[in-house]
């Protein structure tokens, strides 16, 4: 064994940090601060309870590099393939960094701003207000992480009363020349009566393994509408983190859809906090996952004032060696009355060899509220197979239905025609 | 059509049809009645290719085919139409999504292209009024949320539109009013040609009053105990079983 060997990953990426504090953005007390937590707790394990089914410390070894400026060309034509809705927004996180070439922002309608993070955080008021206020970085070593190291991501702000019918959407695509890490960061605010819909999207280009730590922030103004979607279509190469801290006012409503369609290794940590009375806020989501796939969502809503509401239904399509991880945390604070929270997760196993952990957990502190939670996991359901085949469908063709069928109940909800297309054509090309 | 000799079948391993005949002729209708339990479902399942079932003695042919060696949807493609005791709800899957999938698998397995939507809409709206069921329903998912009697006439309406040449209803008649019953009866008695024939399993004489069966038969304990014309039914009415178990015992 040689010396070098002995310098785990922890040490060298937080030698990193040190050489590149000056040159990184924002307050640099706060990212010496989410360091030193980060030093002191590690990289997770499955010694950890919350990470019990993925093991980060096992994928995170020497061989990432954190050097951002190791990459490939990203073009113009590969962003066009990513784009999802043709009538868009697009904005650009290029190996964890925002791109001013590839998010051309000529055309924003009015009372919409978008810019890159790094000026945001010197330059915005707004910006400056919101940054790092939700996501703790105590909460979380990744957390701790990204607010130490991140490099780029954008912020993007909606003023009061401005209702946008236009999807924004975010591409985050990675295309290094050596194994890397990236730390993206973005900050979404959306103020008072105003209305938006933004699509995060995750891409790879070429087979160089990534590891992702992406965090965004979300501030939904009292009164607002946001529609959040998240899809993960990364290629085997791609190992992610990706937290999401949303702060919902009262009067509002805050929609989370989140697709798990690509990546070997994704952890979703999808955390909301109601702050203001009549909050509500839907959580989907949808991992048809196989291969050797590991999906593992993590979900808090955190009821901590009364009358909110919540409604989460999570499904997942596990086939061949693939495993996922369901986590629902609700919690009902004791002031919290006349709360409504509803979640639910449902699994189909394709294969034996498929595993699925299901694990809801309700902390109700408050006695006036409105709580359920289900959980299945199981196979295709026999008799409606025998149903189907005995109509004339073949066996493949009645499971692929019956799959379909289960997905849908989750595809159904996204409001967007062309992502709803997308995401079944998705679906068919994983079942095949 | 088919014929059926000394069938056995047993599902967990416990025997429950126990060397049945039975021949049913093209065009003709037989009535299968019988207490609870004693196997009219089963033999309907066995017959669809229902996996759980094992035969363990006996065959079936089908219009010269060996059925038993045929998966369930080969059986279906070949002609063989099961309408289910309890039809099973299938969320998200639209019955008229699944009607065309099936109605183009059976074309396929025939070496035909898919039906034309035109023509399948006009199909449609034909067997719809046929048995009297609500155009909204078929643009539902397949069975959810029907009542029971409109779960039963979707059966009719499904072998309607797979003009199947062997028909077998498994308790159609329960659960129908008496107007449901009219209808279903006459829709199956519209599908009757020389070509098509029927097995129509039945606690109630009164469906034979509308659906005139040429044969009637009394399955008890995994066996066909007794067979006769339209009258045994009524027979079977006045007096009930025991006669005949105590007779099948004594045999
Ligand atoms: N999957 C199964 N597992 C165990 N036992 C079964 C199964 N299917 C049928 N049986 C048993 O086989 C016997 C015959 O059942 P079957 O459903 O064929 O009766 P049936 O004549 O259709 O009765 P009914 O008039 O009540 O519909 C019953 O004793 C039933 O409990
Ligand atoms: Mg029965």
């Amino acid at each position: 064994m040689n010396a070098t060997a002995t310098i785990t990953f922890k040490d060298s990426l937080l030698a990193h940090f040190e050489q590149s504090l000056p040159s990184l953005f924002g307050d640099a007390q706060l990212r010496r601060k989410a360091a030193l937590y980060f030093e002191e707790k590690g990289i997770p394990n499955r010694k950890w309870e919350d990470y019990k089914y993925i093991n980060p410390e096992a994928v995170l070894k020497s061989d990432f590099g954190f050097r951002t400026n190791r990459m490939r060309e990203i073009t113009p034509h590969d962003i066009n393939e990513f784009k999802l809705v043709k009538d868009s927004i697009v904005i650009v996180i290029a190996n964890g960094i925002y791109s001013a070439e590839l998010s051309p922002m000529n055309t924003l309608p009015v009372g919409i701003t978008i810019s890159n993070i790094a000026d945001a955080v010197v330059s915005n008021e707004i910006a400056k207000k919101h940054y790092a206020k939700y996501a703790k970085f105590d909460a979380d070593p990744f957390v701790a992480l990204n607010t130490a190291m991140c490099a780029g991501g954008v912020f993007v702000h909606v003023a009061k009363n401005v209702q946008t019918k236009t999807p924004i959407q975010i591409i985050h695509v990675s295309n290094f020349e050596t194994p890397s890490i990236a730390q993206p960061r973005n900050l979404i605010v959306v103020e008072e009566s105003a209305e938006a819909i933004v699509i995060e999207s995750y891409e790879t280009i070429g087979p160089i393994k990534t590891f992702l730590n992406t965090l965004t922030e979300v501030y939904v103004g009292p009164n607002a509408k946001f529609d959040h979607y998240r899809i993960q279509t990364e290629g085997e190469n791609a190992f992610q983190m990706n937290t999401l801290q949303a702060s919902v006012c009262g009067n509002s409503l805050y929609n989370t859809y989140t697709f798990t369609l690509g990546g070997i290794f994704t952890r979703n940590n999808l955390n909301i906090l109601f702050t203001e009375k009549n909050g509500e806020a839907h959580l989907y989501g949808l991992y048809p996952i196989t291969n050797s796939q590991v999906v593992d969502n993590h979900t808090i809503v955190d009821h901590a004032v009364p009358n909110c509401m919540s409604n989460e239904l999570y499904k997942g399509v596990v086939n061949e060696k693939a495993s996922a991880t369901f986590n629902g945390k609700i919690f009902v604070r004791p002031d919290a009355q006349k709360t409504n929270a509803f979640q639910t997760n449902r699994n189909i196993l394709l294969s034996d060899d498929a595993t699925v952990n299901t694990k809801p957990q309700l902390e109700i502190y408050a006695d006036d509220v409105k709580c359920s939670h289900g959980t299945s996991t199981g196979k295709v359901n026999e008799d409606a197979m025998f149903y189907l085949q005995a109509r004339g469908i073949g066996k493949e063709s009645a499971r692929a239905l019956l799959i379909r069928a289960f997905a849908e109940e989750v595809v159904d909800q996204v409001k967007i025609e062309e992502l709803r297309d997308y995401i079944d054509k998705r679906i068919d090309s994983i079942l095949k | 059509m088919i014929t059926i000799k000394n069938l056995h079948a047993s599902v967990d391993g416990k025997e429950i049809l126990k060397g049945l005949s039975l021949e049913v002729k093209d065009g003709e209708v037989h009535a299968i009645m019988g207490p609870n339990g004693s196997g009219k479902s089963t033999l309907a399942s066995v017959l669809a290719g229902k996996s759980e079932y094992e035969v363990t003695a006996g065959e079936v042919i089908f219009n010269g085919k060996n059925l038993l060696e045929l998966s369930a949807e080969d059986r279906a493609r070949e002609g063989v139409f099961l309408a289910f005791q309890y039809p099973v709800e299938i969320p998200g899957v639209s019955n008229i999504n699944f009607l065309k999938t099936s109605i183009n698998e059976i074309r396929a397995y025939k070496g035909l292209g898919p039906i034309e939507p035109k023509e399948f809409l006009a199909m449609v709206k034909e067997k719809q009024k046929l048995v009297e069921l609500d155009g909204k329903l078929t643009g539902r998912s397949v069975n959810e949320g029907f009542s029971g009697g409109e779960k039963k006439r979707n059966e009719i309406f499904q072998m309607a539109m797979l003009e199947p040449s062997l028909g077998i209803l498994d308790e159609t008649d329960s659960g129908l009013d008496i107007d449901a019953l009219r209808i279903v009866a006459n829709g199956v008695n519209k599908l009757r040609d020389a070509k098509r024939s029927f097995i129509l399993v039945t606690h109630y004489q009164r469906l034979l009053d509308y659906i005139v069966p040429d044969f009637v038969h009394v399955l008890y304990n995994g066996r066909i105990v007794k067979s006769g014309t339209k009258e045994l039914a009524l027979e079977l009415e006045e007096k009930g079983y025991d006669w005949l178990k105590s007779e099948s015992v004594e045999a």
